[in-house]
């Protein structure tokens, strides 16, 4: 049994008739193309695979694509524009935020999400925000730094 | 990893939901949050033929004060529990509890009744679902029925909703006067679950004794459960550190220690005497003592 999806990502709709159990992960990567958003662990663990639905972050590998039909998506794709980084990617730029960059693109995400929800965040607070991502390479303490430089320089909220 | 195939189905009422769940039995499967079917699915620990989201049930999240009582729906998210200014206000401990689950984006998916329907016996709200006295509404063909969370969890991942039910609404009394009440836990360090947990609720007379206690411990065995040795060990008792160290000593009583990747008996037993302790603690202390 296939099933028509519809939904939004990065602005652009897009629609597919898909079998149920494709996870979410794999209609993002391989369906529609967009590979930002990485599988690390496949077992809802890592983060890597963190995107926003409906303005919250989701790992896209514990979803399934039907359960996403109407949804309004962002994935790591959507946040630089007009070839300028968001101050999050900038901040991981700045503070040197990533190695081998693999667990990144769910980083950014779940910071993206975090500073909606606390514009000024500690450090206790970025690390308890951050207890969905895991990183094999930094210690996180650059990451830490990242999102610390980035809530300096995101624009005011209208 | 993929599970094995089924078909989707998502329900626009809770009739045609049950209808769905009628008809297809033991071959159907709700999905709430799906932060705990999934993984099993994928794992094919679980293989539904039918999975009945019940993402467009109306009616099934959201939380409202109805007199002395906090009515949450089973939709309802940990997040939209962590956030909600109700509960911070009326029973700021839930909120506590829900903001110790998992990670957040475990907590924007995962919900309310779908932990409690799940049972998962290193989960966290049963501890304080036991700990604060509440009931669950079930609604089935035949209208809906609520069952006391003494007689809720039945064993490893069994509780008392029937094959052809859905847990609607979660019902938690709110703290009533001279009453403190805290969760603590010993977290997983990869998944955050409980490798041992205990809610406490503690009430206290004019003279500053407890009066009622009401103790929930998660993690420890196949399933949560009230420690009643630790509550009969507060009862009537002026709560000081000794009372308190006491009282505690009771926790693992009653509670069937199951070993596992996480700990031996001993060692999980031990946890609980210390979570009980700390638990206490605090509780007395929200509680004017
Ligand atoms: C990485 C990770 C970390 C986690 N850490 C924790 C943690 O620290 N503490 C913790 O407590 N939990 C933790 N969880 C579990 C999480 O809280 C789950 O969301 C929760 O246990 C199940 O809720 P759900 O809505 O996701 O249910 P689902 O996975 O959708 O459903 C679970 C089961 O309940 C049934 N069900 C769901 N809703 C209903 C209903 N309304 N009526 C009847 N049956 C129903 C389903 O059929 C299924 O069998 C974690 C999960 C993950 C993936
Ligand atoms: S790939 Fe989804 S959480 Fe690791
Ligand atoms: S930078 Fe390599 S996993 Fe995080």
């Amino acid at each position: 049994m296939k099933l028509p999806v519809k939904m939004t990502i990065n602005g652009q709709s897009y629609s597919h008739e898909v079998e149920p159990r494709l996870l979410l992960v794999h209609y993002i990567r391989e369906t529609v193309g967009l590979t930002g958003t990485h599988v690390g662990c496949d077992t809802s663990q890592c983060g890597a695979c963190t995107i926003l639905m409906n303005g919250q972050a989701v790992k896209a590998c514990n979803f399934f694509a039907v359960q996403a039909d109407g949804a309004n998506i962002m994935t790591i794709e959507g946040l630089a524009k007009d070839g300028e980084l968001h101050p999050i990617q900038q901040g991981f730029w700045e503070k040197h935020g990533l190695q081998c960059g693999f667990c990144t693109p769910g980083m950014i995400m779940s910071a993206y999400q975090m500073l909606e929800r606390y514009p000024k965040p500690s450090e206790e607070l970025i690390r308890h925000q951050l207890e969905g991502n895991l990183c094999r390479c930094t210690g996180y303490h650059n990451i830490v730094k990242a999102i610390e430089w980035a809530a300096e320089h995101m624009p005011a909220k209208k | 990893m993929y599970p094995a195939a089924f078909d989707y189905h998502a329900p626009g009422t809770i009739k045609e939901a049950l209808d769905l769940l009628g008809k297809h039995k033991d071959d159907a499967k709700l999905l709430a949050g799906g932060h705990s079917l999934i993984p099993m699915m994928k794992l094919r620990l679980a293989q539904p033929k039918h999975l009945i989201d019940l993402r467009k049930v109306p009616g099934l999240s959201g939380i409202k004060q109805d007199g002395n009582m906090l009515a949450i729906g089973a939709m309802t998210t940990h997040w939209e529990v962590e956030s909600s200014s109700v509960v911070k206000s009326k029973l700021a401990v839930l909120s506590e509890v829900a903001a110790l689950i998992g990670d957040p984006a475990v907590r924007n998916r995962g919900t309310v009744g779908g932990s409690i329907a799940h049972a998962d016996p290193a989960a966290d709200y049963p501890a304080a679902m036991i700990a604060l006295g509440a009931e669950m509404v079930c609604e089935g063909a035949k209208g809906r029925r609520t069952v006391k969370v003494d007689d809720w969890f039945k064993g490893l991942m069994a509780t008392a909703v029937g094959e052809d039910e859905i847990l609607v609404e979660v019902r938690v009394p709110v703290l009533p006067a001279s009453t403190g009440a805290a969760y603590m836990k010993f977290p997983h360090p990869a998944s955050r679950f409980a490798v041992v947990g205990v809610a406490a609720a503690v009430t206290l007379d004019g003279k500053g004794a407890c009066s009622k206690a009401s103790i929930g411990v998660t993690g420890a065995g196949t399933k949560a459960v009230r420690a009643k040795g630790v509550e009969a060990g507060c009862t009537g008792k002026k709560l000081d550190a000794a009372a308190i160290e006491a009282a505690a000593q009771k926790a693992a009583d009653g509670v069937d220690v199951q070993a596992d990747l996480q700990g031996s008996v001993e060692y999980k037993s031990h946890l609980c005497r210390v979570f009980a302790k700390r638990a206490l603690t605090e509780a007395v202390k929200r509680a004017g003592g």
